[in-house]
C-alpha cells in the first residue's frame, strides 16, 4: 500500500470539524455553565484577546524554544545511538534496559524527580528528551535493521564507497522509519513538556497558565491555551518534517555532486 | 591475472554438506563457466570467491586485492532510482550519454530515465548485467545471468557480454548447457 491513499483517507475533512464544532456548541448551550464547557465562539474571543498580548508571545515563545530544543537533542542522541548499535552488539545490548525504562516509566514520575534535581525553568527540555529519545532510536535502529542485506552485499562486492552506500541504500530505507518517528515524537514532545510545565510552573511558561486556568476555574483561558498548544504542535511538526525533507534532499545533491 | 585456484574447499549449512574437498583452477582472462545441476553449490561456490561466504574448510587464492563485479542471481537494483543510476552507482565516472549509448545496445534505449521498479523483469536483468559489464573489474561473477531474458533477446545479450568481456576473467554459473556453449567458456563440472 502506498502512502499516498492512507494520508488521503486519513486527511481531516472541514465537514467533520464542523460538525464536532456545532457538537460543543450545542453542548455549551444545554449545560449552559463556562465552568463546565465554554462554547467555541467564546474560546476564539479569548484567544484573540490573548494574542493581543505580549505576555502570550512571550509564554508560546518560552515553551516552543524548551520543547523543541528537547526534541532537537532527542532526534541527535537518538540517530547516532542508532548507529552506534547497529555496528556494536554490545551497545545495543547495554541501552535496551536504559530505553525501555524510559518508555515504560510514566512521565509523572520523570517529572516529579526531575524538579528534585533541577530547577523547573528548563525542565520541559528534559521531559521532552526522555519522551523522544527512545521512539526515535527504536526506529531508526529498526529501519537500519530492515535494510535490503542483498543491496548491501552488492555494494561490497562493487565496492561502493560508504557515503554512497549511506545515501543510496541506507537512507531511501530508513526516512520512512525516521520520518514517522519524528511525527509521532513531535506530538509526543508537545504533550509531555505542557504536561511538565504544568507540574513544574516554570514563569513565563504556556504550563503556568494552564495552572493559573485551573486554579482560577477559568474555562475560557484552559481551552484558549490548550488550542494553542494543539496549533503550535502542528506549526512545529510541519515545519521540522518540511526542514527535514530539504535537509535530505541537499545532502543528496551534496553526494551527487560529489561524485560527479 | 593469475590463475584462481580452490583447494579442499568444503562449505556446510546447519550440518548439510554443500561440497566437500573441492578443487579446481581457474583461468585468468578467459570465461569459465561452472556447470552443475541445481543446488550442487554452483551458487555457495561464487559466494565464497566474491567474499561473502567463509568456507568450512580449505582455501581459495589468486583473489586477493582484485576488483570484482558481479550479475548475482536477483537483480539487486536500488528500486527507487532510475536504471542510469543504479549503473552510475558503481561507475559514477562513466558519463550519462556513455550509459545511454550502451543502454540502446541492451535494447534499454527508451526507458534509462525510468526507475527500475516500473520495468518489466527482462529489463531488470539487463540493467543488472549492463551494470556488472560497465564497472571496472579485474574478475567478473555471472550467477545465472540469462535468467528470464526472452530467447529472442538472449542471443543478443549474449554477443554483447562476450564483446565486452573478451580477454577478462569472468567466472559464470549456469545449469544451461546451450548457454554455456554460446558464451564459449571452458566448462568445469561440479560433481
Amino acid at each position: 500500500m502506498s502512502v499516498e491513499p492512507l494520508k488521503e483517507k486519513h486527511k481531516i475533512r472541514l465537514w467533520a470539524v464542523l460538525f464536532w464544532m456545532i457538537v460543543w456548541q450545542l453542548a455549551s448551550i444545554w449545560l449552559d455553565s463556562d465552568i463546565l464547557l465554554v462554547s467555541p465562539v467564546k474560546v476564539v474571543c479569548r484567544l484573540s484577546q490573548l494574542m493581543m498580548t505580549a505576555a502570550f508571545w512571550k509564554a508560546v515563545c518560552f515553551t516552543l524554544s524548551r520543547i523543541a530544543s528537547g526534541f532537537f537533542l532527542a532526534v541527535a542522541a537518538g540517530v547516532t545511538l542508532a548507529a552506534v548499535s547497529s555496528y556494536f552488539t554490545r551497545v545495543q545490548e547495554l541501552l535496551a534496559p536504559f530505553m525501555l525504562a524510559v518508555k515504560s516509566v510514566p512521565v509523572a514520575s520523570f517529572i516529579i524527580l526531575a524538579l528534585i534535581w533541577f530547577s523547573s525553568r528548563n525542565l520541559s527540555i528534559l521531559i521532552s528528551f526522555l519522551m523522544v529519545l527512545p521512539i526515535i532510536y527504536t526506529s531508526v535502529l529498526s529501519g537500519i535493521r530492515s535494510v535490503d542485506r542483498q543491496l548491501l552485499e552488492m555494494a561490497y562486492v562493487f565496492r561502493i564507497p560508504k557515503l554512497r552506500v549511506v545515501r543510496y541504500i541506507y537512507l531511501p530505507q530508513i526516512m520512512p522509519f525516521f520520518y514517522s518517528a519524528c511525527s509521532v515524537a513531535l506530538g509526543m514532545s508537545w504533550k509531555a513538556g505542557a504536561a511538565a510545565e504544568v507540574i513544574g510552573i516554570p514563569k513565563g511558561s504556556i504550563g503556568e497558565r494552564l495552572q493559573q486556568a485551573k486554579v482560577y476555574l477559568d474555562t475560557p483561558d484552559l481551552f484558549a491555551w490548550t488550542l494553542v498548544i494543539v496549533a503550535a504542535s502542528l506549526f512545529f511538526e510541519k515545519i521540522v518534517l518540511y526542514f527535514m525533507s530539504k535537509v535530505v534532499e541537499k545532502c543528496s545533491a551534496m553526494c551527487m555532486g560529489k561524485d560527479e | 591475472m593469475n590463475n584462481i585456484c580452490v583447494k579442499h574447499l568444503s562449505k556446510s549449512f546447519d550440518g548439510k554438506m554443500v561440497f566437500d574437498n573441492l578443487n579446481m583452477s581457474i583461468s585468468g582472462r578467459e570465461m569459465t563457466c561452472i556447470m552443475a545441476p541445481s543446488g550442487a553449490g554452483k551458487t555457495t561456490l561464487l559466494r565464497i570467491l566474491m567474499g561473502l561466504e567463509s568456507a568450512d574448510c580449505g582455501s581459495v587464492s589468486g583473489l586477493e586485492n582484485k576488483r570484482f563485479s558481479a550479475v548475482f542471481q536477483e537483480e539487486r537494483l536500488c528500486e527507487g532510482m532510475t536504471a542510469q543510476d543504479n549503473i552510475r552507482l558503481v561507475m559514477p565516472t562513466l558519463g550519462n550519454q556513455a550509459v545511454i549509448r550502451e543502454m540502446a545496445r541492451l535494447g534499454l534505449g527508451d526507458c534509462y530515465n525510468q526507475p527500475v521498479s516500473e520495468l518489466s523483469g527482462g529489463m531488470r536483468r539487463r540493467v543488472s548485467i549492463l551494470r556488472a559489464l560497465l564497472a571496472e573489474y579485474d574478475v567478473l561473477f555471472l550467477d545465472e545471468p540469462f535468467k528470464g531474458i526472452d530467447d529472442t533477446l538472449k542471443e543478443q545479450v549474449i554477443a554483447y557480454v562476450k564483446e565486452k568481456t573478451r580477454g577478462k576473467t569472468v567466472v559464470f554459473v549456469t545449469h544451461d548447457r546451450k548457454e554455456a556453449f554460446d558464451m564459449g567458456a571452458g566448462i568445469i563440472e561440479l560433481l
